[in-house]
C-alpha cells in the first residue's frame, strides 16, 4: 500500500475517484471527531449505568429482566446491518450498478428497522413487568444508555433513507458519496456501541 | 498611570473603615478556637509562606522588566530575536516543579491528618451529635442524651465531638469556620465531621450549599461550654418540656426559617436511622 | 385558565408568569426591577426592530450578515452577542453588589427569589453567552487568517453554531419576560433542581439553554480543530503556528471532550423533571453525587477552554507590543498541551467536601497544584518575551501586564484552595468567588478585550480611540480590585456565597467597598461603549487600510483592513515562524501575485437562522410544557437538515478579475501609504504600513 492509501480517514476512495478522495479529507475527519464527541456521551451513560447498577430500590433487577435470546437476535441482526452496509460501500467504490448499491442500503435498512423493533418489543415485555425507567435508578440508567442508542439507530435508519433518496436524485456526486462515507461511520459505530450494551448491559446482568 | 483622583479622599476614609472591618477576622479561623482550625491556620502558613515565593519573581520582575525595556528608554539592550535560553528554561521549569513536589508532600499529609472523618486523638471519649441540615434550620440531635436542639450545639471545651450529618431535603454543608472545615450533609446519606473547642465561646455555622430562598437565615450557633456548664445545659434541655414528637417533626420538614434555638426535651431513639429512610421516600 | 383545549395549547403559562402581573399583584422593590428588566428586554427588541426599519436594513442585514457563512462576520457576530450579555450579566452583578452591601441585618430591596435568579443568570450567561461566545468569536475571526486560509473546514456548521448560541441567548432574555429563570446557580445541583424542590419553570429554562449553547460549542470544537488540522497553508507545519492557534486547537479539543459531559448532566437532569426518571432524585435511587462528578467533568475543562485562547492572544500581544519574537516557542506550546491534558484530571477538587476519602481529595489535590507548573512558564516566557524588547504600552500590552500581576494572585488563592483542608474552610464562600473572578476577569476578560483592541483595526479598517481604552483599562483594573479584593476576606470570615442577606455588623465595610467596586466596573463597561462611539465618528482619521498597524508577525497582517472576503488571493506558502514580519524585513511582502485564480467560496444560507429561532421555539415549547410547539420544533429542525442536505448549489464564484481589482487597490493603497515607526502608531500617522 501506498503511504497516500495508508493515511485516510474512511473507506480509501484514493483508486476509483480521486476527487472526492481529496475532499473526503476534512469531511470525514470531522465526521470522527463528532463521533468521538458522541463516543464520549455514551462512555459517561455507560459510567452512570455502573455506578447505578445497585440502585434496583427492591424493584426489578437484571437478572429478572434481561432476556439473552431476543437480545442475541439484535445483536445478529445489527451485526448483519453492518456487513450489508460494508457491502453498500464497496459496491460505490467499485462502481458497481445503482441498483446495488441501493439494494444493500435497503437491506441495511430493514434489518435496522427490525432491530428497533425487536428492542420495543423487549421494552413492552418489561413495561409489562412494570420495570418502567421511572421505577428506580438502576432502570433509569438502564433505560437512558439503551434508549439513546436506539434513538441513534433510528436516526441512522432516516438517514439510509435520505441518501438512497440522494443516490436516486442526484446520483453518486462527490457529496452524496463523502455523505455515505459517513454514514457508514455512523453505523459501524452504532454497532461497536452495541456490542458494548450487550456485554456490559446484558451479559454482565445475566451473568451475577 | 494615573487611575483614580479619588485617591487621597479615599485613603482618609480608610483607617476607619478598616477599624471596623478588621473585626471580620475575628469571625474566621484566624480566630481559630480548636485543634483542627489550629491545624489548618498552621496550614495556612506554611502555604503562604512557599507562595511568596511563587507569587515573589513574577509580581517583581513584570514591571520591572517591562519598564526597563519601554520603548522610550533609550539605555536598554535591543534583542528582537533573543527567544530561548536553555539556562533560563531551567530555571522556568525546575524551581516551580520543586515547589509543586515539595507541595504535595505538604498537601499529602495534611490532608490525611485534618481528614473530616478521621477521629481526634484524646484521652476522652467523643461526644456523639448527629446533625440534620433541613430547610432552612439545623437540628442537633444527642443521641446519649437523646435530646435534640435546633439551631444551638453546645459541646463540652476540650472533648472531642464526633458529628454524623444528613439533611432532610436537598444538599447543604455544615461549616464553623472557627473550629473546623466543612462538609456536606446530603439526604439518605451520613457524612461525618471531628471537631473540638479548645476555648469557651460562641461560634458562629452556617449552612454554605444553597438551598432556597431562606438560605441566609440558616445560621446556628456552637456553644463551647466548660463540662460543669454543658451539664447544666444538658438539664435545661431536658427540662425544657417539648418533646420532639411526630408533629414537631413533620414541622421540621416544613419549609421555615427558625433564627432562635428550639430545645426539644426529648427525641425519640433511632429519629437519624428514620430521617435517613424518610428522605428517600418520595416528597409529599 | 378557561377549560377547552387552552391548557395544552399554553401548557403550564398562566398570567403570574408576566413579571408586570407580578409587581403590580405585590408591588415591592425587587418585584418592581424585575418588571424593569422585562421591559428593558421588550423596548431594546422593539428599538431595534424600528430602527433596521427605519434605516431600511433588513435586506442588508439578512443577506451580508445573518445568513453568511464567512468565518470573519460570524466572528464579529459572536463578539457582539457577548457585549449585550455582557452587558446584562455586569448589571445583574451591580444589582447583587449593592443588595449584599444594603442587606446587613436589613432585607435589602432584592427579595431572596430574585436574587438566586440574579446569580444564576449572572454566571450562566457570563461563562455560556459571554466568555464562550466571545473566545469563539475571536478564534473565528483570527484563526484561519493565521493559518492561510480562506475559511474555517465547516462554514455551514459554523453558522449553525453561532445561531444555536444566540437562539439560546434569546431564550435566556425571554426568561426575562415570560416566566422566571433558575434559582439554582450556574451549576444547577440537584436535588435542589429536581421537580421535588424547584418545580417551576426556571430550572427548565437553565437546562434548555444550557444545553442549546453546549452544543453549539461543542460543533464549534470539532470545526476548529478539523480545520486546524486540515487547512494549514503550505509550508505551516504544527510548529510553525502561531501560539493563538495553537491554543485555538488544544481549546477546541476540550470543547470535544468536555462539552459532552454537561450534555448528558443537563440532559438527565431534563429526563428526571420531564419524564420523572431517577438520576439524581432523593427517591427511588437517585444521587446527586453522579451529578457533581458529571458537571465538573464538564465544568473543569470549561474553565481551562476559557482561560486558553486568552492565554494565545497574550502570547500575541505581548510579542507585537515588545516588538520581539515570542520567548520559548516551544515551552509554551508544551504548556498549553500540558494544561489541556492535565485540565481533565482535576474535577474532584471543585467537591472536595463531598466526603471522599483522604486519599482521593489528596490526588486529585496534588494533580491541582501540578497545573500551576505549565501555567507558571508561560507567565515567565511572556515576561522574558519582553525582555530585551522594545515594550509599547497600548492598550492591548496594559491588560497584559495587569493580567500577568493579577492572574498570578488568583493562582495563589487556587494553590490555597487546591489543599483540601484549606478548601474544607472556605468552599463556597465568597473567598471561591474572589478566586474564580480572580482567575477570569484578569484571565479571560482582559485576554478577550486584548484581543478586541488588538484585532480590532484589522477586522473593521480603523483603530480604536486609545485614551478610551485607557480609561476603560483603568476603570477595569481598579474596579476589579476594588470588587474582589474584600470578598477574600469576607470568604475567610465565613461568609457564604449566593447569600442575600448577612448578619454580621463586621462584613459592612469589605461589602461596601465592594459594592463601589462594582460600580467602578460599570464604569469600565460604560467607557468601552463610549470608546466604539468616539471611534466610530473618528474612523476617518484612523483608518488603516494598508493592513499592518503594529507592525504584526502573523498572516492576518498582511492583508488589507478589512480583509477580502476571501482572505487570500493566493494562499501564501510560509517558511516559518512570524512570516509575515520575515517577509517584511527580507522585502518579500506585498508583493502582487503573478496571476489571479477564480476563488470558490460557500454561499450564503438561512439554515443557520433558520435552525437557531427553531431550536430557541422547541426550547420554549419543552419549558412552558406546550408539547405540540415542542414537537414541530423537532419535526422542524430534522425537516430543514434534510432540506438543506438537497440543495445543491452552496458555492459562489468570485472571479479572478473582480479579485485582480480588490488586491490592486489595496496594493496601490499599500504603496500610497506612509510607512511609519512604532512611536506614532497611535497617531492618525498610522496608515497601517511598519516602518522596516
Amino acid at each position: 500500500m501506498s503511504s497516500s492509501e495508508v493515511k485516510h480517514p474512511a473507506l480509501n476512495l484514493c483508486d476509483s475517484d480521486e476527487l472526492t478522495h481529496g475532499l473526503a479529507g476534512s469531511e470525514v475527519l470531522g465526521f470522527w471527531v463528532f463521533l468521538m464527541s458522541d463516543a464520549v456521551i455514551f462512555a459517561l451513560l455507560f459510567a452512570t449505568y455502573g455506578v447505578m447498577l445497585p440502585a434496583t430500590v427492591g424493584g426489578p433487577t437484571p437478572a429478572s429482566e434481561y432476556n439473552i435470546l431476543p437480545v442475541f437476535l439484535e445483536t445478529l441482526v445489527l451485526l448483519t446491518s453492518s456487513f450489508t452496509f460494508g457491502m453498500a460501500s464497496v459496491a460505490m467504490k467499485h462502481g458497481a450498478p445503482r441498483r446495488q448499491l441501493l439494494g444493500w442500503m435497503g437491506v441495511t435498512l430493514v434489518l435496522g428497522l427490525a432491530f428497533l423493533g425487536m428492542e420495543l418489543h423487549e421494552f413492552a415485555t418489561m413495561f409489562g413487568d412494570n420495570a418502567y425507567p421511572t421505577r428506580s435508578g438502576y432502570l433509569s440508567s438502564f433505560f437512558a444508555l439503551v434508549t439513546t442508542h436506539g434513538l441513534h439507530v433510528f436516526f441512522g435508519s432516516l438517514w439510509i433513507i435520505v441518501m438512497m433518496v440522494q443516490v436516486m436524485t442526484f446520483g453518486l456526486d462527490a457529496r452524496v458519496k463523502i455523505n455515505i462515507l459517513r454514514l457508514g461511520l455512523f453505523w459501524h459505530f452504532l454497532d461497536i456501541v452495541w456490542i458494548a450494551i450487550f456485554s456490559v448491559v446484558y451479559l454482565q446482568g445475566l451473568i451475577r | 498611570m494615573k487611575i483614580s483622583r479619588c485617591r487621597p479622599r479615599l485613603l482618609a476614609v480608610l483607617p476607619l473603615f478598616l477599624l471596623s472591618g478588621c473585626t471580620v477576622l475575628k469571625l474566621g479561623v484566624l480566630n481559630h478556637a480548636g485543634p483542627i482550625a489550629a491545624s489548618q491556620w498552621h496550614l495556612y502558613l506554611i502555604v503562604g509562606a512557599v507562595l511568596i515565593f511563587v507569587a515573589g519573581p513574577v509580581l517583581l520582575l513584570t514591571p520591572i522588566i517591562a519598564w526597563h525595556y519601554r520603548l522610550s528608554n533609550k539605555h536598554h539592550a535591543f534583542r528582537p530575536k533573543w527567544s530561548f535560553s536553555w539556562k533560563l528554561e531551567g530555571f522556568i521549569w525546575i524551581p516551580p516543579i520543586g515547589i509543586v513536589i515539595g507541595l504535595g508532600f505538604v498537601l499529602w499529609h495534611f490532608t490525611h491528618t485534618l481528614d473530616p472523618y478521621r477521629p481526634i486523638v484524646s484521652n476522652q471519649q467523643a461526644l456523639e451529635i448527629q446533625a440534620v441540615g433541613f430547610d432552612w434550620k439545623w437540628l442537633f440531635i444527642y443521641p446519649d442524651s437523646q435530646v435534640a436542639v435546633i439551631n444551638q450545639m453546645a459541646i463540652p471545651v476540650g472533648r472531642p465531638v464526633h458529628i454524623s450529618l444528613t439533611s432532610g431535603t436537598v444538599m447543604q454543608s455544615m461549616l464553623v469556620p472557627q473550629l473546623a472545615g466543612q462538609i456536606y450533609a446530603m439526604p439518605g446519606m451520613t457524612t461525618q465531621l471531628n471537631l473540638a473547642a479548645s476555648k469557651p465561646g460562641n461560634y458562629r455555622g452556617e449552612n454554605t450549599q444553597f438551598n432556597g430562598s431562606g438560605f441566609q437565615n440558616e445560621k446556628f450557633d456552637v456553644v463551647a461550654l466548660s463540662p460543669a456548664d454543658y451539664d447544666r445545659w444538658l438539664t435545661h434541655v431536658r427540662a425544657s418540656g417539648r418533646p420532639l414528637d411526630g408533629k414537631a417533626l413533620a414541622d421540621l420538614f416544613n419549609n421555615s426559617s427558625l433564627q432562635q434555638p428550639i430545645f426539644f426535651s426529648s427525641a425519640p431513639p433511632d429519629l437519624f436511622k428514620h430521617i435517613l429512610v424518610r428522605t428517600q421516600e418520595p416528597r409529599s | 385558565m378557561t377549560q377547552g383545549i387552552w391548557p395544552a395549547v399554553l401548557g403550564r403559562f398562566d398570567w403570574q408568569a408576566l413579571p408586570f402581573v407580578r409587581a403590580w399583584n405585590n408591588p415591592t422593590a425587587s418585584e418592581i426591577i424585575g418588571a424593569g428588566a422585562a421591559l428593558i428586554v421588550i423596548i431594546s427588541a422593539i428599538f431595534v426592530v424600528v430602527l433596521i426599519s427605519r434605516l431600511g436594513k433588513w435586506r442588508y442585514l439578512w443577506s451580508e450578515w445573518l445568513t453568511s457563512l464567512d468565518h470573519k462576520k460570524i466572528g464579529i457576530m459572536y463578539i457582539v452577542l457577548a457585549f449585550v450579555m455582557l452587558s446584562r450579566a455586569l448589571i445583574e452583578a451591580v444589582l447583587m453588589r449593592m443588595q449584599q452591601a444594603a442587606a446587613i441585618n436589613n432585607p435589602g430591596f432584592i427579595a431572596p427569589d430574585h436574587f438566586s435568579q440574579l446569580f444564576s443568570t449572572h454566571g450562566s450567561i457570563m461563562i455560556f453567552f459571554m466568555a464562550m461566545p466571545f473566545l469563539t468569536g475571536l478564534i473565528n475571526y483570527v484563526m484561519p487568517l493565521q493559518i492561510g486560509s480562506r475559511d474555517v473546514a465547516f462554514p455551514l456548521l459554523n453558522s449553525i453554531s453561532l445561531w444555536l448560541t444566540g437562539g439560546a441567548a434569546g431564550l435566556m432574555m425571554i426568561s426575562l419576560v415570560i416566566g422566571a429563570f433558575s434559582t439554582g446557580g450556574w451549576s444547577g445541583y440537584p436535588p435542589y433542581t429536581e421537580l421535588a424542590f424547584s418545580p417551576g419553570v426556571g430550572t427548565d429554562y437553565w437546562i434548555l439553554a444550557v444545553t442549546l449553547g453546549s452544543i453549539g460549542s461543542t460543533l464549534t470544537g470539532l470545526n476548529f480543530a478539523v480545520t486546524i488540522y486540515k487547512m494549514r497553508c503550505p509550508g505551516m507545519n504544527l510548529m510553525r503556528m502561531p501560539l493563538f492557534v495553537w491554543t485555538a486547537l488544544c481549546t477546541s479539543v476540550l470543547m470535544i471532550f468536555a462539552m459532552p459531559p454537561l450534555t448528558v448532566a443537563t440532559a438527565l437532569l431534563a429526563l428526571d423533571r420531564y419524564l420523572g426518571f431517577h438520576f439524581f432524585t432523593n427517591d427511588l435511587g437517585g444521587n446527586m453525587m453522579n451529578y457533581a462528578n458529571l458537571f465538573w467533568l464538564f465544568g473543569h475543562p470549561e474553565v481551562y477552554i476559557l482561560i486558553l485562547p486568552a492565554f494565545g492572544v497574550y502570547s500575541e500581544v505581548v510579542s507585537t507590543f515588545s516588538t520581539k519574537k515570542l520567548y520559548g516557542y516551544t515551552s509554551l506550546v508544551l504548556a498549553t498541551a500540558a494544561i489541556a491534558v492535565l485540565s481533565f484530571t482535576v474535577w474532584v477538587h471543585h467537591f472536595f467536601t463531598m466526603g471522599q476519602s483522604a486519599d482521593i481529595n489528596a490526588v486529585f489535590g496534588i494533580v491541582t497544584i501540578a497545573i500551576g507548573v505549565p501555567t507558571g512558564v508561560k507567565i515567565y516566557d511572556w515576561i522574558w518575551t519582553m525582555f530585551l524588547g522594545e515594550v509599547r504600552f497600548t492598550v492591548p500590552m496594559l491588560y497584559s501586564l495587569a493580567f500577568m500581576m493579577t492572574f498570578v494572585l488568583g493562582g495563589l488563592t487556587g494553590i490555597i484552595l487546591a489543599f483540601p483542608p484549606l478548601d474544607y474552610l472556605v468552599h463556597n464562600t465568597l473567598f471561591l468567588v474572589a478566586h474564580f473572578h480572580n482567575m477570569l476577569i484578569p484571565g479571560l476578560l482582559f485576554g478577550m478585550l486584548a484581543g478586541y483592541h488588538y484585532w480590532f483595526p484589522k477586522a473593521f479598517g480603523f483603530r480604536l480611540n486609545e485614551k478610551w481604552g485607557r480609561i476603560a483599562f483603568g476603570c477595569w483594573v481598579f474596579g476589579f480590585y476594588l470588587a474582589f479584593m474584600p470578598l477574600y476576606v469576607l470568604g475567610a470570615a465565613g461568609m457564604a456565597r449566593r447569600t442575600q442577606a448577612v448578619f454580621e455588623p463586621a462584613f459592612l465595610p469589605w461589602l461596601y467597598i465592594a459594592g463601589v467596586g462594582a460600580l467602578v466596573l460599570f464604569c469600565a463597561l460604560a467607557s468601552l461603549f463610549v470608546q466604539l462611539w468616539v471611534s466610530i465618528r473618528e474612523r476617518d482619521a484612523n483608518r488603516v487600510f494598508a493592513g499592518d498597524p503594529w507592525d504584526g508577525r502573523g498572516l492576518e497582517w498582511s492583508t488589507s483592513a478589512p480583509p477580502p472576503e476571501y482572505n487570500y488571493a493566493v494562499i501564501p506558502r510560509v517558511q516559518g515562524l512570524d512570516p509575515f514580519y520575515d517577509g517584511k524585513r527580507n522585502d518579500d511582502s506585498y508583493a502582487p501575485p503573478s496571476s489571479y485564480d477564480d476563488i470558490e467560496l460557500p454561499k450564503n444560507s438561512m439554515t443557520g437562522p433558520v435552525l437557531g429561532v427553531v431550536a430557541a421555539v422547541t426550547a420554549f415549547g419543552l419549558v412552558w410544557h406546550m408539547w405540540w410547539l415542542a414537537a414541530i420544533g423537532v419535526l422542524a429542525s430534522i425537516a430543514t437538515v434534510i432540506t438543506r442536505s438537497f440543495v445543491r448549489d452552496v458555492h459562489q464564484i468570485i472571479r479572478a478579475d473582480e479579485i485582480e481589482r480588490t488586491e490592486r487597490r489595496w496594493l496601490s493603497a499599500v504603496a500610497a501609504a506612509k510607512p511609519i515607526p512604532r512611536e506614532v502608531e497611535m497617531t492618525s500617522a498610522n496608515q497601517g504600513l511598519a516602518e522596516v
